[in-house]
């Protein structure tokens, strides 16, 4: 179609002079995420493989075998595979190499906010009135698995860190432990197509990030496994024919990846996400409790009435603290009653936002929206990490080991919030005052406390943690994600601010958590 | 007289490819005339087409778009003519919370050149070229279908035209390649059939096709109108998600158009227009109506010499 298109622009050649003028010629567009140098880290942190793993005993817990000597047979015939590749190297290939060459964590972290992207889809409705729900083991009917919402992608963000970060100290250990050098090193004719390191190749880094993923994507994501096996190919063939792992670096890798995520894909199956949406008698008594407390109940406003989304989150296991820490200190205080002064005041000033949407309020409410068929608002953080962490040059375990705070930190915040709406029950601006109308589409779930104001704040607290140079910006970004929705007309104020501030306290664990791990 | 505009929205707009004296009609202003008055255009759908789906939205309920506009033509001669449009629109839903959306569109400037104009059997072939330029006048997001007033991209379009006119009765037929410019986006990643980290949104161009026949005689024009929009590429809305601008928009529309002079005052006359979806993709299934008022100015100074002559 393409093709066609461009055949019928030449057409219009006499013309096409007018259309640069207006058009700024190209249509092309440039993707930020394509346009990462190869990683070159400034440390190779070679002493990761005793930094403290989040579910494993230690870093030995699943061996790794003696890699064969570079002096082997075994081991030249796979210097030579290499080289064979890199006799007749296509355009595609080097075009792989490339974009694996940004970084492992990197790439795949990017792989699972697409697939976040392509499932954050509510279901539509059954005939009846009633909704269906995806079943993870009949992924591909309609509706198909998973619907990836903010809750569901915080959690799936936060297993692939936590298990990659795992995988990497103990491929670390054995890294230091064999000290196998890179291919371009045991043989000076293997070109290097990526940045030279000293880091030892056995097992590979970019394998062991792989195998983590293949196992966790069966699980998270099991209706795509054609394109998820088929990036794992061409990410392990990136790192062969780049010269920077032979083989055995990459099976060894492999196979410590998915040992590792089986230890992840246990705890999540425990984890009573599986039993996060309810039902309807769960609602009712949630809306029960909270007419006894002499407070006006949330409702579903969609047409017909949707179960709130995942209503039992709140249940699902953390990270960084436990259940007790949870709801003693962290849960944020009841919001203004629903019959007070301050609550109308509030919902006035809704009103009032709802009714004065200006060009900058709704640029602020749409680019932090982040609502269906995108990453997410967790996603949306993991993005501006990365384009941050690109610049910081971190070792492969580094990168890993900080998307893993990030990404505990805010699925902890999915579930302290997840708890509070629920627990609370809070109706939405729109609901109490229906002149109220939206600039974005209205959540389906409570609305005290604010979900986009917990992961933002939650983000911006172990970010601003993790690059203190930047943290003005990520506090002056997360202030602006949890206004936005105010702006947007579907938060109070109180939602926002309680929000931000138990986010806050999320973050203040992960950051106790980084200065204890051994990587700083 | 004179009005045009075509800018196809989700279902907004629908422009009515479709009065008299417009961009995609063969009536030219004489040297001089400056036509020029204000329309007003209603339209709503209730029924959309999610691909190739044909659904309802019970949190929007029906979606409608009013349209306030200035039209004007100007008759740099009797064979060259400028157009503009510009028109404010309103969006609104009838059901769910979603706020409507309001503003200046897109303005447009087009130039009409009748190329040719002959004699053929007892009638008269005309042919025409009008290229046109349309682009943002205000700074609206097309971002948020289908309560978005507008799509946001710079258009050029372009555009051939043959008109057969024999005694009062008339065909015209015409075809339109429009060239879209990307957009920018309020945010900085977004999923079409894949993931884009760019703020960026690359618009696929759109061909288009019309034809209008019927009654043309000093003072009365009706015509029947079908009119077909595809856009070359882009991509169909997924299974419950929202619309998106490069979507992959086509409609198929037939509509009735009038013009009537005032036998009182000539100068004076009203359009009116009326046009329904009768198939499409990633749209909605639109019906709406257009009605207008246009004067007729003639800067021409009183000077009987004038040697060119204009009959239309």
């Amino acid at each position: 179609m393409i093709q066609k298109n461009k055949q019928m622009k030449k057409l219009f050649i006499p013309i096409i002079f007018f259309a640069v003028l207006i058009n700024s010629c190209s249509k092309d567009i440039v993707e930020n995420n394509l346009e990462f140098p190869a990683l070159q880290p400034a440390s190779t942190d070679i002493n990761a493989g005793i930094w403290k793993p989040i579910l494993l005993t230690g870093p030995t817990e699943f061996p790794v075998a003696v890699p064969i000597a570079v002096t082997t047979p075994d081991y030249i015939a796979q210097i030579n595979e290499i080289k064979t590749w890199q006799a007749d190297l296509s355009k595609d290939e080097k075009a792989i190499v490339k974009y694996w060459s940004a970084g492992a964590v990197l790439r795949w972290n990017e792989i699972m906010r697409e697939l976040v992207a392509k499932h954050n889809l509510p279901p539509y409705q059954n005939p009846d009135g009633t909704y269906p729900a995806p079943n993870a083991n009949n992924p591909l009917a309609y509706p198909q698995f998973p619907f990836a919402n903010p809750p569901y992608a915080s959690r799936a963000y936060a297993y692939l860190a936590a298990a990659q970060y795992d995988a990497l100290v103990a491929a670390w250990h054995y890294k230091k432990l064999y000290n196998r050098a890179a291919p371009y090193v045991t043989d000076p004719t293997v070109n290097a197509l990526i940045p030279k390191s000293d880091l030892p190749s056995y097992p590979s880094e970019d394998a062991v990030v792989a195998g983590v993923a293949s196992e966790m994507m069966k699980l998270l994501f099991p209706g795509d496994q054609d394109f998820i096996q088929q990036k794992i190919e061409e990410h392990k063939k990136a790192r062969l024919i780049s010269g920077a792992n032979v083989r055995s670096d990459l099976d060894a890798g492999e196979a410590l990846g998915k040992a590792v995520a089986q230890k992840f894909v246990t705890r999540a199956r425990g984890d009573r996400a599986g039993t996060a949406g309810g039902s309807l008698a769960i609602q009712s008594q949630m809306e029960q409790d909270c007419i006894a407390r002499g407070e006006t109940p949330w409702i579903s406003q969609e047409v017909p009435k949707r179960p709130g989304m995942l209503m039992l989150f709140g249940r699902v296991r953390t990270w960084l603290f436990d259940s007790l820490t949870m709801v003693t200190t962290i849960r944020p205080p009841a919001p203004p009653s629903t019959s007070s002064q301050k609550f109308k005041e509030e919902l006035d000033e809704v009103h009032s936002y709802s009714t004065s949407i200006t060009p900058e309020t709704r640029a602020i409410a749409h680019y932090w929206a982040d609502g269906i068929s995108t990453q997410t608002p967790p996603g949306h953080w993991n993005q501006i990490a990365a384009e941050d962490f690109v610049a910081q040059n971190f070792s492969e375990v580094r990168w890993a080991r900080n998307m893993a705070l990030l990404n505990m930190a805010m699925m902890d915040a999915a579930i302290v919030c997840w708890d509070a709406k629920y627990f609370y029950f809070n109706p939405r601006p729109s609901q109490m005052d229906n002149r109220v109308k939206t600039v974005t589409g209205l959540p389906n779930f409570p609305s005290y406390p604010s979900g986009h104001s917990t992961f933002s704040g939650a983000a911006a607290t172990i970010l601003a943690h993790i690059i203190p140079s930047k943290a003005t910006k990520y506090t002056d970004m997360a202030t602006e994600a949890s206004l936005s929705r105010m702006y947007a007309s579907i938060h109070y104020r109180s939602d926002c601010e309680k929000g931000l501030e138990s986010g806050n306290k999320i973050g203040e664990h992960a950051k106790t958590r980084a200065r204890t791990d051994g990587a700083e | 007289m004179k009005k045009i505009f075509l800018i196809v929205l989700f279902t907004t707009s629908l422009s009515c490819a479709c009065l008299s004296q417009t961009d995609i009609d063969a009536i030219m202003m004489e040297k001089n005339a400056f036509c020029v008055g204000p329309m007003f255009g209603y339209s709503s759908w209730k029924n959309y087409w999610e691909g190739t789906l044909k659904r309802e939205n019970l949190n929007l309920g029906t979606v409608s778009t009013k349209v306030f506009s200035v039209m004007g033509n100007y008759g740099i001669n009797n064979k060259l003519n400028v157009l503009f449009g510009l028109p404010y629109v309103v969006t609104k839903a009838s059901a769910g919370q979603l706020n409507g959306q309001e503003g200046v569109q897109d303005l447009s400037l087009w130039i009409k050149w009748k190329a040719y104009s002959k004699k053929v059997t007892s009638g008269r072939l005309s042919l025409f070229a009008i290229g046109g330029y349309g682009f943002p006048a205000s700074d609206y997001t097309g971002d948020f279908l289908p309560m978005s007033i507008g799509l946001e991209s710079k258009n050029l379009s372009l555009r051939g035209m043959a008109d057969y006119q024999r005694g009062p009765w008339f065909g015209t037929v015409s075809g339109t390649y429009v060239i879209r410019s990307n957009i920018e986006l309020d945010r900085d990643a977004y999923y079409t059939t894949e993931m884009h980290y760019s703020n960026e949104v690359d618009m696929p161009d759109a061909a288009s096709f019309n034809i209008r026949a019927g009654y043309r005689d000093k003072g009365l024009i009706a015509e029947a109108v079908f009119d077909h929009w595809n856009t070359l590429g882009g991509f169909d809305i997924t299974r419950n998600n929202m619309p998106f601008p490069s979507n992959e928009m086509d409609m198929s529309r037939i509509g009735f158009n009038f013009k009537y002079d005032m036998p009182f005052h000539p100068p004076l006359s009203l359009t009116g227009n009326v046009m329904t979806t009768i198939a499409g993709r990633n749209v909605g299934q639109a019906t709406g109506f257009n009605a207008g008022i246009f004067y007729v100015i003639d800067f021409t100074k009183k000077k009987k010499t004038d040697s060119d002559d204009s009959k239309k």
